[in-house]
């Protein structure tokens, strides 16, 4: 069920579009940033709410890159693989990010649920290449020292 | 040298609030255009003005809007779109103009409504430009409360609501077609044309879309007039252009400057050279579907003619720039990967071709390439090329492929022969 808060946010999107399914992004959007991700049970109450069936809200929810539809950590870190990035060497970004959380790569949550990392398509900041966000903050000119202390601000 | 473009923007501080930009000058414009022109006067300004689009087609603004229906029996609501989606690798030139000037293109977009009298108007803004939303917020809430946005603005009967879209995250989104069906709510897959979003967009009905750099230059064009803003362009073209480089020279970054300057003008005057220890050896002129131009081409002017004359195209006009010790089959293999990756799947060369190209060029760069495999690529290059596909996403993800073999084959050989990459 969507919480009395997730239903009035949903209905204050959906008047600026002409068609109520139309909220549908928005929609998946609000619900996972109370939630995390959209789980199979979340994707049934956007749908009922948007009067569409599961599998159409599922067929938007997973055309999108950052609509989640499995569990990410508390934090996730989005890291630049494309190309300015690539050239400014972000494979040594992901070998340090990967040995300071422990874990295997892209698409693995640590072991406490602190971070998710993913890869991520550029973030339009190519001039301060290589780049990550963690949630909404943007980090740039990465090298090692930086990253540890980054990271450190993160629960 | 006049910048109108990043006029307000005063390094180590944030953006103007509406008053400080009212008293820049901020918001005449629209005045101007709202109480002494009619939509159509405002149109033809912008048509002799020269001002072609800016997200990487170039197509002149001022005639695509001379394709909206006007007068009583048009279709409404009629739709002005904001791309802001900015999401073509090595492009961030709609960041620094989003996040360093909101209220410029909000009277951008004002003005261009007016023109085309649309009621309603979306900023269809990337995921990830958190700082630009919240920038964006304040403004139009400011503008809002001025009577800028709403019914009746400035009294001339005119009326918009501007809302704010977020995106969710996808590069095709950026395809205007693909952009309303995202608007929509739908998976965001391109639209056949025609019919064209002018006549037939966003629900059904007449839809104007632009790019956030194009709709930044409005209010000065209406201001200052079609004859001022050819005026400041190096070529035939109007305008300024917000140029930029990344990759290894000294100084990354974005500047204003006017339309037709060199290449080697803005890698060696704004960007500082290359690094100590690396020299240049090519260059990506307008982001990451443009074709590879080299040390020969170094002279040619970043604007739309030259640069095809040259054989690539301006495109969003942020060069990626390519040192001699970055492995050019390397660089292609992350390419084609981006472009597989974001790839709707609509049509089968696209969805086929591209996962195959980087499959390709991932054995190569590793060192299990086969001598035929060059031949398989440059094929593709004709198979994925203009006309065979829905949209211009694949024909844009070949266009360094295509150049990286025209000038550096022997890169490619190389590996083969060697069976590794000799960069590594
Ligand atoms: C795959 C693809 C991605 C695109 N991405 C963008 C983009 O992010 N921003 C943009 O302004 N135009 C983008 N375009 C171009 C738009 O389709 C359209 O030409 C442009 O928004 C028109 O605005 P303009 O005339 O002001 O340049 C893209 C085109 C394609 C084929
Ligand atoms: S060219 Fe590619 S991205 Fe464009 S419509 Fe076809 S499959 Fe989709
Ligand atoms: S390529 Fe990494 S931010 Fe643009």
């Amino acid at each position: 069920m969507l919480t009395p808060l997730e239903e009035e946010e949903i209905k204050f999107v959906a008047e600026h579009y002409a068609s109520l399914d139309g909220a549908a992004i928005e929609a998946l959007k609000i619900v996972q940033r109370h939630r995390g991700w959209i789980s199979d049970d979340s994707l049934r109450d956007v749908a009922e709410a948007l009067a569409m069936t599961t599998t159409e809200l599922d067929s938007v929810a997973t055309f999108y890159n950052l609509i989640f539809r499995q569990p990410v950590g508390r934090h996730v870190i989005l890291l630049c693989d494309s190309v300015s990035c690539w050239i400014m060497g972000y494979d040594n970004i992901l070998e340090i990010l990967k040995r300071r959380l422990n874990i295997a790569g892209f698409g693995h949550t640590t072991a406490d649920g602190r971070f998710t990392l993913l890869p991520h398509v550029c973030l339009g900041a190519c001039d301060r290449a290589p780049v990550m966000m963690i949630d909404d903050r943007l980090y740039g000119e990465l090298d090692a020292d930086k990253i540890d202390a980054i990271l450190a601000q993160y629960e | 040298m006049e910048k109108p473009l990043t006029r307000n923007m005063l390094p180590g501080r944030g953006p103007f609030s509406l008053a400080e930009y009212e008293k820049a000058g901020g918001y005449q414009a629209l005045r101007k255009a709202l109480t002494t022109m009619s939509p159509s006067e405002v149109t033809e300004t912008v048509q002799q003005s020269n001002l072609r689009g800016r997200g990487g087609a170039g197509f002149y603004t001022g005639r695509k809007w001379s394709f909206v229906p006007m007068g009583e029996d048009a279709p409404q609501p009629k739709y002005l779109v904001v791309n802001a989606d900015e999401m073509e690798p090595g492009t961030f030139k709609d960041r620094f103009l989003l996040e360093g000037d909101p209220h410029q293109m909000i009277e951008g977009i004002i003005i261009s409504a007016y023109a085309i009298q649309a009621s309603v108007a979306y900023i269809f803004l990337r995921a990830n430009y958190d700082v630009a939303y919240r920038g964006l917020q304040v403004a139009l809430a400011e503008a809002q409360a001025k009577g800028y946005l709403g019914e009746n603005i400035l009294g001339s009967g005119f009326g918009l609501t501007l809302l704010l879209h977020e995106s969710a995250g996808r590069y095709i989104c950026g395809e205007e077609t693909a952009l309303l069906n995202a608007l929509e709510g739908k998976r965001a897959i391109p639209r056949s044309k025609p019919p064209f979003p002018p006549v037939v967009g966003l629900w059904g009905k007449p839809t104007i879309a632009n790019n956030v750099e194009t709709l930044c230059n409005v209010p000065h064009i209406i201001f200052h007039g079609a004859e001022w803003f050819r005026s400041l362009s190096r070529s035939a073209d109007g305008g300024t252009k917000i140029y930029g480089a990344s990759g290894k020279v000294r100084r990354p970054g974005a500047w204003e400057l006017p339309l037709g300057v060199t290449i080697r003008e803005i890698l060696e005057e704004h960007a500082g050279g290359m690094r100590d220890g690396v020299s240049f050896r090519a260059v990506l002129p307008g982001g990451a579907s443009t074709d590879l131009l080299t040390a020969d081409h170094l002279d040619v002017p970043m604007d739309f003619n030259a640069v095809q004359e040259a054989g690539s195209r301006l495109g969003t006009g942020t060069m990626v720039v390519v040192d001699d010790r970055t492995c050019i089959v390397g660089l292609v293999h992350n390419l084609i990967r981006f472009f597989a990756q974001e790839s709707c799947g609509w049509c089968t060369p696209c969805r086929e071709g591209l996962p195959w190209l980087t499959d390709i060029l991932a054995a190569i760069e590793k060192g299990r390439g086969e001598p035929g495999d060059i031949e398989i690529l440059r094929q593709h290059t004709h198979l994925l090329g203009p006309g065979n596909t829905f949209c211009a996403l694949a024909p844009g993800a070949v266009e360094p492929l295509q150049s990286a073999l025209k000038y550096f084959e022997e890169d490619f050989e190389r590996h083969i022969r060697e069976q590794r990459c000799p960069w590594k």
